[in-house]
């Protein structure tokens, strides 16, 4: 019996990297699985992924920076299982390497719009979803990068200090109500996102993951557990907390 | 099979509270456990409570604050079981309810003697040990109150806030040579700690209330239950690391 | 800020015989204070005294401990007997233990870096507090340091008695903040001042590995430090309470 058995979660951007796999252990731990992300093929691969393993998921292309989209995510699994009981908001994009001065506002404001203002829409339509059946859990995928800056990195540094802020807020206002908001705060994970920042065998590779105290990055299993965990009534009082998971980097 | 099947754990203040319930879930995910008190007879008390619920565990006497005592308990473990897989720094002394002009020098020097010099004994024995055996996991007890200040204790706070420097830099020293060390920051819990204090002093047990965004205090359990989350492979990414149990109160 | 804002003033300084301490003497007598300079170090006191009267300034030195109870009261005791008042304490005084793995720290060690790095800001605490009431209210800074926020490998006792001097500034700052004492801390990052000697000694190719280190490209001065911890004592500063201010060149951003 899975811990999650019974559950109903939302994971966006869940067909790769870090919510690929917060969406194989979720369906692994019993929940359904409902998967909201860009990529049609990568979205149908994950569910037969699940199904194959003896799990239940559904794939409902989503932009989370078209709020309409949103919208039909969430509509979507409630129509389809019911209710909806626990979030992973994971959708998000780095942005490329560039000196602040040399941003466009168009580079900032798609950062905001996908990473801090599509979080913001996940979260206010999965919490009156979760009002409805008394409680939930919400995780925000959120970034070291949410609690310490990395130069080259701005409007990614700004977007996930702001989905910090947002979570924290949201948690105090529904406290009361049963229904927990937490981040989690990775440092480096091996994802399809970092190598692209960070290819492989290159020295900023390197030199990345000589700044985790540990000598390595995570893996994207690594961080999913942590989702499950936060999800989970072992963490029931938990709430409005930044689960930093990063080798040490943000101890120093 | 669980995380923690033939896995051996120290728990410091063992006696009761959060120490007692997280070596209640050690035993209930397989581990053998070293139950570790200054009090013989409630030391013994969980011990009996984890035989009766059909696990493995044993007493051994101690004052964290002794270095030689800690040293003789790590001692004692190893002989015992062979080996230390899992410690739990945890013993603890609460808060005395004046400001700061009003403690004693000896009041100070007490609550940092047990709190903080007793986290910085137990580590400096447990680590030897599991670097022997090439790793190992420590969860040290800090506080919310390691965080963030609160009127009328002063050497609690100072105490806790040092069990969270200690915490990351020992991770920083030893995460990459297998010895994964974070801290938990419980809010208010309702402990025996707590309960002596809130008999002092009436209408703190009200007041503090107002300190927890989710409403209620949290029980031993609680915190116990992420206690062995954060000991276990699922946090195998988790380095020097405060991690907050407390009902949303520090996300204000 | 004006040359006068510490006018009429009593200051307070602890480790005021070198570094951070002489400096933040030096940049109170300046504004104006009188200062009191405490520390263990006779012949640096001494000459902490001279520079302050060389720029026209009023200083005293006092011997004292500040890990011992009895040294602490009298610095205090002393300070009001001479001066009738106590205005604005600098909690500097603090060693450092640099380079250790905890498993290879000692009880002595320990026991010898938390009693003079926290036990004393408690005893300074303790003592100041009711001194500052009696002269209608006051200004305290003690000094942390970024391992007071952060740790670091090879400093697990200092960064756990750095934390505790965080916790302290907060408790009291929230004890105090209705009663006219401010208290806040100073974090400062990597200064170039004598602390550091053992470690740059012991660890060859350090300081220059160091000073490169924060976002900056170089380590900070005492002086520097010591305009944060007067500015933290200003007027300016009426609103900043029970807040730890990292001088630090960016490296708790990163």
């Amino acid at each position: 019996m899975g811990i999650l058995d019974g559950k109903v979660a939302v994971v966006t951007g869940g067909t790769y990297g870090i919510g690929r796999a917060v969406s194989v252990r979720a369906a692994a731990e019993g929940a359904k699985v409902v998967i909201g992300a860009r990529g049609q093929q990568a979205g149908i691969d994950t569910v037969k992924e699940i199904e194959a393993a003896g799990g239940e998921a559904t794939f409902i292309a989503t932009d989370v920076a078209k709020a309409d989209e949103v919208e039909a995510l969430i509509g979507g699994a409630v129509a389809t299982y019911g209710r909806l009981d626990l979030a992973c908001n994971n959708a998000g994009i780095g942005g490329e390497r560039k000196l602040i001065h040399e941003v466009s506002e168009e580079d900032f404001e798609s950062i905001m719009a996908l990473n801090l203002r599509g979080c913001f829409v996940c979260v206010k339509l999965e919490l009156q979803q979760m009002l409805k059946v008394g409680g939930g859990s919400i995780v925000n995928m959120a970034s070291a990068n949410g609690l310490i800056g990395t130069a080259l990195f701005t409007a990614y540094t700004a977007s996930k200090h702001g989905m910090v802020g947002l979570t924290k807020a949201a948690a105090l206002e529904y406290a009361t109500q049963g229904i927990r908001v937490n981040a989690v705060c990775p440092g480096g994970v091996e994802t399809p996102l970092f190598t692209e920042t960070y290819p492989v065998g290159s020295e900023s590779r390197k030199t990345a993951e000589d700044f985790h105290p540990i000598g390595r990055i995570g893996t994207s299993e690594e961080i999913a557990a942590a989702v499950i965990f936060l999800w989970s009534d072992k963490a029931s009082y938990i709430t409005g907390t930044c689960l930093t998971l990063d080798g040490g980097l943000t101890a120093t | 099979m669980s995380d923690f099947d033939h896995k051996i754990a120290l728990v410091t203040g063992a006696g009761s509270g959060i120490g007692r319930a997280t070596a209640l879930v050690f035993a209930r995910e397989g581990a053998a456990v070293a139950c570790s008190d200054i009090d013989t007879e409630s030391g013994e008390a969980t011990v009996r409570m984890i035989e009766d619920l059909g696990g493995t565990a044993s007493f051994v006497r101690a004052d964290v604050s002794v270095g030689s005592d800690v040293e003789a308990m790590v001692q004692t473990v190893v002989e015992r079981y062979g080996r230390l897989d899992v410690a739990h720094n945890n013993a603890g002394i609460g808060g005395l309810g004046k400001p700061i002009d009003g403690h004693s020098l000896s009041e100070f020097e007490r609550t940092m003697a047990i709190n903080t010099k007793g986290v910085f004994h137990g580590m400096k024995y447990q680590i030897p040990q599991m670097l022997k055996q090439g790793g190992g996991a420590i969860v040290n007890t800090s506080s919310m109150m390691g965080l963030v200040g609160l009127a009328g204790i002063s050497a609690y706070s100072a105490s806790k806030h040092a069990v969270v420097g200690l915490t990351r830099s020992a991770a920083l020293e030893y995460g990459s040579k297998g010895v994964r060390i974070n801290c938990v920051c419980p809010g208010i819990i309702r402990t025996p700690i707590n309960q002596k204090y809130w008999d002092e002093f009436p209408e703190a047990e009200k007041e503090w209330l107002s300190i927890e965004p989710i409403g209620r205090y949290g029980e031993p359990e609680e915190v116990a239950e992420v206690v062995a989350w954060m000991a276990s492979d699922e946090a195998s990414f988790m380095h020097g690391h405060a991690l907050s149990v407390d009902g949303g109160a520090t996300a204000q | 800020m004006t040359d006068a804002q510490f006018a009429g003033k009593v200051a307070l300084v602890t480790g005021a015989s070198g570094g951070i301490g002489r400096a933040a003497a030096l940049r109170f007598a300046r504004g104006g204070a009188t200062i009191v300079c405490a520390d263990v170090d006779e012949d640096g006191g001494h000459e902490t005294v001279s520079l302050v009267a060389a720029g026209g300034g009023t200083a005293s030195l006092v011997l004292a401990d500040v890990s011992s109870e009895s040294d602490v009261e009298s610095l205090v005791d002393i300070t009001m007997h001479e001066y009738g008042r106590l205005d604005i304490a600098f909690n500097n005084a603090g060693i450092g233990l640099f380079g250790k793995p905890l498993v290879e720290i000692t009880e002595d060690e320990y026991d010898r870096v938390m009693g003079v790095n926290s036990t004393g800001v408690f005893l300074c605490l303790k003592y100041e507090i009711p001194a500052m009431l009696q002269s209608g209210g006051g200004c305290i800074v003690n000094t942390a340091s970024k391992a007071g926020l952060v740790g670091d490998a090879g400093l697990s006792v200092y960064s756990a008695s750095k934390h505790a001097v965080v916790g302290m500034t907060k408790t009291a700052a929230l004890e105090y903040a209705r009663k006219g004492i401010r208290v806040n801390c100073v974090a400062p990052g990597v200064i170039d001042t004598d602390i550091n000697t053992p470690f740059w000694q012991a660890n060859p190719g350090a300081y220059e590995e160091f000073s490169k280190k924060p976002p900056m490209g170089r380590m900070g001065t005492a002086e520097e430090v010591a305009e944060a911890v007067a500015w933290l004592c200003t007027d300016d500063a009426a609103f900043v309470h029970g807040h730890a201010m990292s001088v630090d060149a960016g490296l708790l951003a990163e």
